[in-house]
């Protein structure tokens, strides 16, 4: 069947079984693999992407139901050679080790802040409890989203964050 | 993982897909939010033939209110359940169901719908709607049949649904003045089935007495249980301790769990008979009693 998704805002088509997985479409058929698979049952969330702007686990979906909508993954947060407000805040508060989880917690993280501009911490913890990390004991990536929200509420015109 | 094969199908309307359903028989399922169905087929524990994919078809994802019931359609994700506003103003009981299903990103997807079609008794709706007394509006090629939520449930993975209709919609009965609900759930983490969960719906009289009263379990038993003997022992009293001592110990003993890594079976009952205990006083709270 025939696939046709906007991801990071390229139109991209391909020829897909009906049983390939959204994961790995984007990873092996468009080579975008910052998108990552982890358990593959539905739990760690290492492979969130956004689809039309909302979190959704990419192992839990097939290619073909993507068809006509759009996905953000995380090689689109850079713009112009610089990283977004989460990137660099992940990096300034040592919000991974392994870095396994990452791409996944910076999607979920996006779309979260783009609707709760000024998270609790609870709120953060809440959003977050569908991408598992093992490194890091979550403390230093709910700062740095925490310091993302904070950035993005510095720079954001008023209504919104990018 | 990847599933067995399959053919894709995406009707854009109800009558094409139940005509679809008709046409393939038991060569077919229906892929709703798929949060249930493909970790099936990714583990094999599944491999139908067809894939139905309703998401093409506009105009089933809704909560309203209208004709005194909350309407929640066929394609309503739990996200949006636990946005909406009247979920969050008027039925307690759904908005502490919607927050504890599974984790946020599995929510973005997974239907309420398929929470009730899929037949799990550790899925938490089924309990839920029992509680509320809820109604099934299911559609077949040759219409449309409403199907009271406790003769749904037929089995694990069972319900009256036939292979050939889609549930369309759940009505729940708009609460009455002084109503209030509660869902209350041991999980062993984020995303984890139940250890057990008791959802509570109940109604106060101007006397404070309890006048309705509807009590569902998750996961202790093969289907989801109405706790009848509970709801009896309720109805018509004042929520005092004793009551609420009373109606926990029915729960437990309505109860019918199974021993697995979440605990024993003792165990799962006295997790039933404490929830149970703590979903009414919540519910009492919310219903404005002084109890």
């Amino acid at each position: 069947m025939n696939v046709q998704v906007t991801i990071n805002g390229e139109k991209l088509s391909a020829d897909v079984e009906p049983r390939l997985l959204l994961v790995h479409l984007i990873r092996e058929v468009f080579r975008l693999t910052g998108t990552h698979i982890g358990c593959d049952t539905t739990h760690c969330g290492a492979c969130t992407v956004l689809l039309d702007g909302r979190p959704v686990k990419s192992c839990t979906m097939f290619a073909v139901q993507a068809n006509g909508r759009e996905i953000q993954t995380v090689e689109g947060l850079e713009q112009d050679g610089a990283l977004h407000p989460l990137q660099e805040s992940f990096m300034a508060e040592h919000g991974l080790q392994c870095g396994y989880c990452t791409p996944g917690m910076l999607m979920t993280s996006k779309a979260f802040l783009e609707k709760h501009p000024s998270p609790s911490e609870d709120d953060i913890r809440r959003a977050i409890s569908g991408n598992l990390c093992r490194c890091t004991g979550y403390v230093n990536i709910v700062k740095a989203v925490q310091h993302a929200a904070a950035k993005l509420r510095a720079t954001a015109p008023a209504g919104g964050a990018r | 993982m990847i599933p067995a094969g399959f053919d894709y199908h995406a009707p854009t309307t109800i009558g094409e897909a139940t005509a679809l359903l008709s046409r393939l028989g038991d060569d077919a399922k229906v892929l709703s939010g798929g949060q249930s169905l493909i970790p099936l087929l990714k583990l094999r524990l599944a491999s139908p033939r067809h894939l139905v994919d309703i998401n093409r078809i506009p105009g089933l994802g809704y909560v309203k209110e209208a004709d005194g019931a909350l309407r929640i359609g066929a394609l309503t994700r739990e996200a949006d359940l636990e946005e909406s506003e009247a979920v969050r103003t008027r039925y307690p009981l759904l908005a502490d169901a919607a927050r504890t299903i599974a984790d946020p990103l599995v929510r973005n997807l997974a239907t309420v719908a398929g929470n009730l079609a899929h037949g799990d008794p550790a899925n938490d709706h089924p309990a839920v709607m029992l509680a509320l007394g809820a109604e099934i509006v299911a559609t077949g090629p040759s219409g449309e049949r409403r199907i009271p939520i406790v003769s749904f449930f037929r089995g694990p993975f069972e319900t009256a649904l036939k292979g050939d209709e889609l549930l369309t919609e759940i009505r729940v009965p708009a609460p009455a003045p002084r109503s209030g609900g509660a869902y209350v759930k041991l999980e062993r983490k984020v995303g984890d089935f139940a250890t057990a969960a008791v959802a509570v719906q109940l109604t106060l009289a101007a006397d404070g007495t309890c006048s309705t009263v509807g009590i569902g379990l998750t996961n202790v038993g093969l289907t989801p249980i109405k706790a009848e003997k509970a709801e009896a022992a309720l109805r018509g009293k004042r929520l005092d301790e004793a009551t609420i001592r009373e109606a926990g110990q029915l729960a437990a003993d309505a109860a019918r769990p199974e021993a697995d890594l979440r605990g024993s079976v003792e165990y799962k009952k006295d997790v039933v008979r404490v929830l149970t205990m703590r979903a009414l006083r919540k519910a009492a709270e919310r219903a404005g009693g002084d109890r």
